[in-house]
């Protein structure tokens, strides 16, 4: 956290960053190769004024490749966390004030989906009538969900995130 | 045991234990044997919400109501309620709660009840008394009660629940009734046979629960394959409403017919169980035979209503 400005932006160019630093904003990386577009839709980051850069494809050390999404004056709330863990389940989500580091979390999948997707049941109440849906968390690797009001298991795979 | 069930929803079976079944069995079991109290429910109301056609569940929970005192409004269909106009399951809820003690609620929407039951639980906390939600049928989900009086009459013709071999055949796919008794024997120790075409065996869903409590089932595609070997056979109607293309019914209609011939192969012991209404599965003649046991079946809704109604409004 004591670290100079000038030495962080030293030490991007060492390690060859293709993508410009952010001076305040929010860094999600480990996203796996392909999701970074669907991430950036789900948290609406198209219809913002702010600098977004999404770089697709990255080289990574510990998954081989990885998207990763910056944006710039834009930090996230919880409910988002949780969106993100559901597509992303090993995303880091790094805070940036100042060109530094400031916070740096891994998103976690929640027990409870509150109101973030939908229960893949078309014939459930929940997505017929204005009801807030409400899925728990039977597995998370790979993950299952169980819906509350009808009982539906089924496949994270399939999830439909709430817009 | 009795406290449990005080101003209790009854949503679905996977909610219940095996004793609270069993004791909502011998409460049913000493209504009928012993007679019950005509003024417990007095002074209470009912309130039948029928969004679906209905012979047996609505009536027989009225019948179950008034032999206990109590009075009943409802609604049978939507044709003349505000739903017509486009009002929605919480509004309804909300105005019928201000009116009843309880609600019976039937719905084409799977998880209506869960929703209706936090509906009233909600209202509750902005001080109103709690009115307790009873799954009369949601969608294609579940219709508990449906399976309690199923066990009881299964109690009732075998003696027992446990150590049956059982047959549930027909829409397992569609039928909520056959969701509940799946989730039901799951707490017993029974062998369960799915018979069904593959497009209407039981959901992927209800298998992964099934086999995560290691509960004893296997699937066939034919009556003739269990019907030696069985202990109860478990008829139901192709749900023709809830199927998406009349195509996909079409290819299905009329697949299972349970007839003389093939009765002639059962033991004299079994017992022919259906939730009704029949179509056309089970052969008219059927109905003389020892082993037809649907329609006292259906009588058998009567004292597990009663049942049900004494437990939840009788102790308050």
């Amino acid at each position: 956290m004591n670290e100079k400005i000038s030495d962080v932006k030293t030490n991007a160019t060492k390690k060859g960053l293709i993508v410009r630093l952010i001076k305040d904003g929010t860094v999600i990386d480990h996203i796996p190769p392909g999701k970074g577009i669907k991430i950036a839709e789900l948290l609406n980051l198209f219809n913002q004024d702010s600098v977004v850069i999404i770089g697709q494809n990255l080289e990574s050390t510990k998954y081989g490749k990885k998207d990763i999404i910056k944006v710039e004056n834009r930090f996230l709330k919880s409910e988002e966390y949780n969106k993100i863990s559901l597509i992303a389940p090993y995303a880091t989500i790094n805070i940036i004030k100042n060109y530094v580091i400031q916070e740096k979390k891994k998103v976690v999948i929640p027990d409870v989906l509150e109101d973030v997707a939908l229960c893949n049941n078309a014939n459930c109440i929940s997505n017929k009538e204005p009801v807030p849906s409400r899925l728990y968390v039977l597995n998370k690797n790979p993950l299952t969900v169980v819906c509350y009001y009808c009982g539906y298991e089924f496949s994270g795979e399939n999830i439909k995130l709430k817009t | 045991m009795k406290e449990r069930f005080v101003k209790r929803d009854i949503i679905s079976i996977k909610d219940f234990t095996r004793e609270e079944l069993d004791f909502i069995i011998k409460t049913a079991e000493k209504i009928e044997k012993e007679g019950y109290n005509r003024n417990l429910l007095n002074g209470k109301c009912i309130g039948l919400l029928f969004y679906e056609p209905s012979t047996r569940t609505r009536l027989s929970f009225d019948t179950a109501a008034q032999l206990l005192g109590a009075t009943t409004i409802w609604f049978a269909g939507i044709e003349g309620t505000s739903v017509m106009k486009g009002e929605t399951l919480k509004d309804t809820i909300e105005t019928v709660a201000n009116y009843v003690d309880l609600i019976v609620l039937r719905h084409p929407y799977d998880g209506a009840a869960r929703w209706a039951a936090d509906i009233t639980t909600n209202r509750m906390k902005r001080g109103h008394k709690k009115v307790p939600v009873v799954n009369g049928g949601d969608g294609k989900n579940e219709h508990p009660t449906q399976a309690m009086l199923d066990l009881y009459s299964i109690k009732k013709t075998q003696n027992r629940i446990d150590d049956l071999d059982i047959a549930i055949v027909g829409d397992l796919k569609y039928g909520r009734t056959v969701h509940s008794l799946a989730y039901a024997l799951a707490l017993y120790n029974c062998k369960i046979r799915f018979v069904a075409p593959e497009i209407l065996q039981i959901p992927e869903h209800i298998e992964a629960y099934l086999k995560r409590r290691n509960v004893k089932f296997l699937k066939y595609s034919k009556i003739e394959e269990v019907i030696s070997d069985v202990d109860i056979i478990y008829m139901t109607r192709i749900q023709k409403e809830r199927f998406p293309d009349e195509n996909e019914y079409n290819k299905v209609r009329g697949i299972f017919k349970l007839n003389r011939n093939i009765l002639s192969k059962a033991k004299t012991t079994m017992r022919i169980l259906h939730p009704l209404p029949r179509v056309d599965e089970i052969s008219v003649d059927v109905d003389e035979d020892i082993r037809a046991y649907y329609f006292e079946q259906a009588g058998n809704g009567v004292p597990v209503r009663m049942a049900l109604l004494s437990l939840i409004l009788g102790d308050e």
